[in-house]
């Protein structure tokens, strides 16, 4: 097999792995490093169930090889919050009832923390465009945009 | 683990992939966002020997204005094409049609010179290569190779490219200040792939269309740059009367598939409304612009 050495930084702790190529970073997050708040959906880049950020941007962990994060730093739902302590994304998804079977949530707060950093959300149709690459069959994703564009609000405008 | 067993080589020049390539017979594969070859990755329809990762590759992320063209390089992702200033300054029918690619977390990954390779005839890059001239750089050993657009897609996910031969960079042409444009799709889900899409540009002589482009994607085997429907707008006024002709011809010209998506008929009538809507808008802007460039 030939192997590769890899070093990531995963939500601010550092790990080193000795990979096949071909494994998937969705595969390593949940497989190697027992970060199993990444799902798995589709693996082929339709649903969004497993986005996690690369270097500040969200990305599908289905459609990146392990191999290609190497020297990056990756986000995943685990550095969002605890039970106990919840982030402000999980916030706004509580208070607004943005979840029902739980399955795709953490791909849709990884994307709404690309999204609340990078896009102006002053609409609801920009937040629908922008939440257009995640699929949820529970909520019919009204209270989903409810949260974002609560979050949208306390954000205020992009500089 | 889905994907069958490959080589990986994280290339840190362009020669590093041009050997790679030809030490692989034809086995090779680039990736850079991965965006569409991952998916094929790992359903197993394709199967590289060895993956050459060109991310690593210093100075190709770039969006450069040259003369009346821009270059843009083998590792400018969408999110970059779509927020970067140039282009929304000189190619504005480029800078709507980004709003249509994808989603936003593929478009952070997914690059420009990809989605040409990979020449998926519902792909909004395509077409707008054969809108605006594009011309393909091809490095391999053998040397560097330009590829005109209006040569280089040949049907449904395949190009002119050789086996052996890596995208460095597009060129295309941007766009003089009194130039109208308009740029239609329609998809069933925002940011999926067109069911049909027309994109067009003019400016406005004498109160006639000059210089048209008129280019089509979704409705064929590829992209569609359609020189008839340019030659019958040309030196006429964008009015009903023309575009009625318009509509009739592309009825005529067209011939898409059936699928899943849409039936053949359905996609020709929707070719012939959004082809309406984009020269309708293009003529407007024309005018604007015109106005605005008149002193």
């Amino acid at each position: 097999m030939n192997e590769k050495k890899i070093t990531v930084c995963v939500n601010g702790l550092t790990y080193t792995r000795t990979i096949e190529p071909r494994l998937l970073l969705s595969d390593f997050l949940r497989h190697e490093l027992g970060l199993t708040g990444t799902h798995v959906g589709c693996e082929h880049g339709v649903c969004g169930a497993c986005t996690v950020l690369l270097d500040g941007r969200s990305a599908r962990s289905c459609l990146t090889l392990a191999v290609q994060v190497e020297g990056m730093a990756i986000e995943t739902i685990e550095g969002q919050g605890s039970v106990d302590q919840l982030g402000p994304i999980q916030e706004a998804f509580r208070q607004h009832h943005g979840l029902q079977c739980g399955f795709c949530t953490a791909g849709f707060i990884m994307a709404i923390t690309d999204m609340l950093r990078y896009h102006p959300l002053e609409t609801d149709e920009q937040i629908r465009e922008a939440l257009s690459g995640n699929i949820c069959r529970c909520t019919g994703y009204e209270h989903i945009v409810n949260a974002v564009r609560e979050l949208a609000r306390e954000r205020g405008p992009l500089e | 683990m889905k994907p069958a067993p490959f080589d990986y080589l994280a290339a840190t020049s362009i020669s590093d992939v041009t050997e790679a390539l030809a030490a692989s017979s034809g086995d090779g594969k680039i990736i850079a966002g991965g965006q569409s070859l991952m998916p094929m990755i790992n359903f197993r329809l394709v199967k590289p020997t060895i993956l050459i990762d060109i991310n690593g590759i210093d100075g190709l992320d770039r969006i450069e204005k040259r003369g009346d063209r821009i270059r843009i390089g083998a590792t400018v992702r969408h999110y970059m094409t779509a927020t970067d200033s140039l282009i929304q300054q000189h190619i504005p029918v480029l800078h709507d049609a980004m709003h249509h690619v994808a989603h936003l977390t593929v478009r952070n990954r997914g690059t420009f010179c990809g989605s040409i390779c990979h020449a998926d005839p519902a792909a909004e890059m395509p077409m707008m290569v054969l809108l605006l001239n594009g011309v393909i750089t091809a490095c391999s050993v053998r040397g560097e190779r330009l590829i005109s657009a209006a040569d280089f897609f040949v049907s449904s996910l395949v190009s002119t490219l050789e086996p052996d031969e890596f995208v460095t960079s597009v060129e295309i042409d941007t766009l003089p200040q009194n130039t109208g444009w308009g740029f239609q799709e329609f998809s069933k889900r925002h940011g999926d792939f067109a069911l049909a899409c027309a994109a067009t540009t003019m400016r406005i002589e004498d109160g006639a269309a000059r210089d048209v482009r008129f280019a089509m994607m979704g409705v064929g085997e590829t992209p569609l740059r359609l020189s008839q429907i340019e030659a019958m707008i040309d030196g006429r006024a964008v009015a009903d009367a023309l575009l009625d002709e318009v509509s009739a011809a592309l009825k005529d010209i067209l011939q898409p598939n059936t699928d899943l998506h849409a039936s053949a008929d359905y996609r020709r009538h929707l070719a012939a409304a959004l082809a309406r809507r984009a020269l309708r808008d293009s003529w407007r802007r024309a005018s604007i612009r015109r106005g605005e460039t008149d002193e």
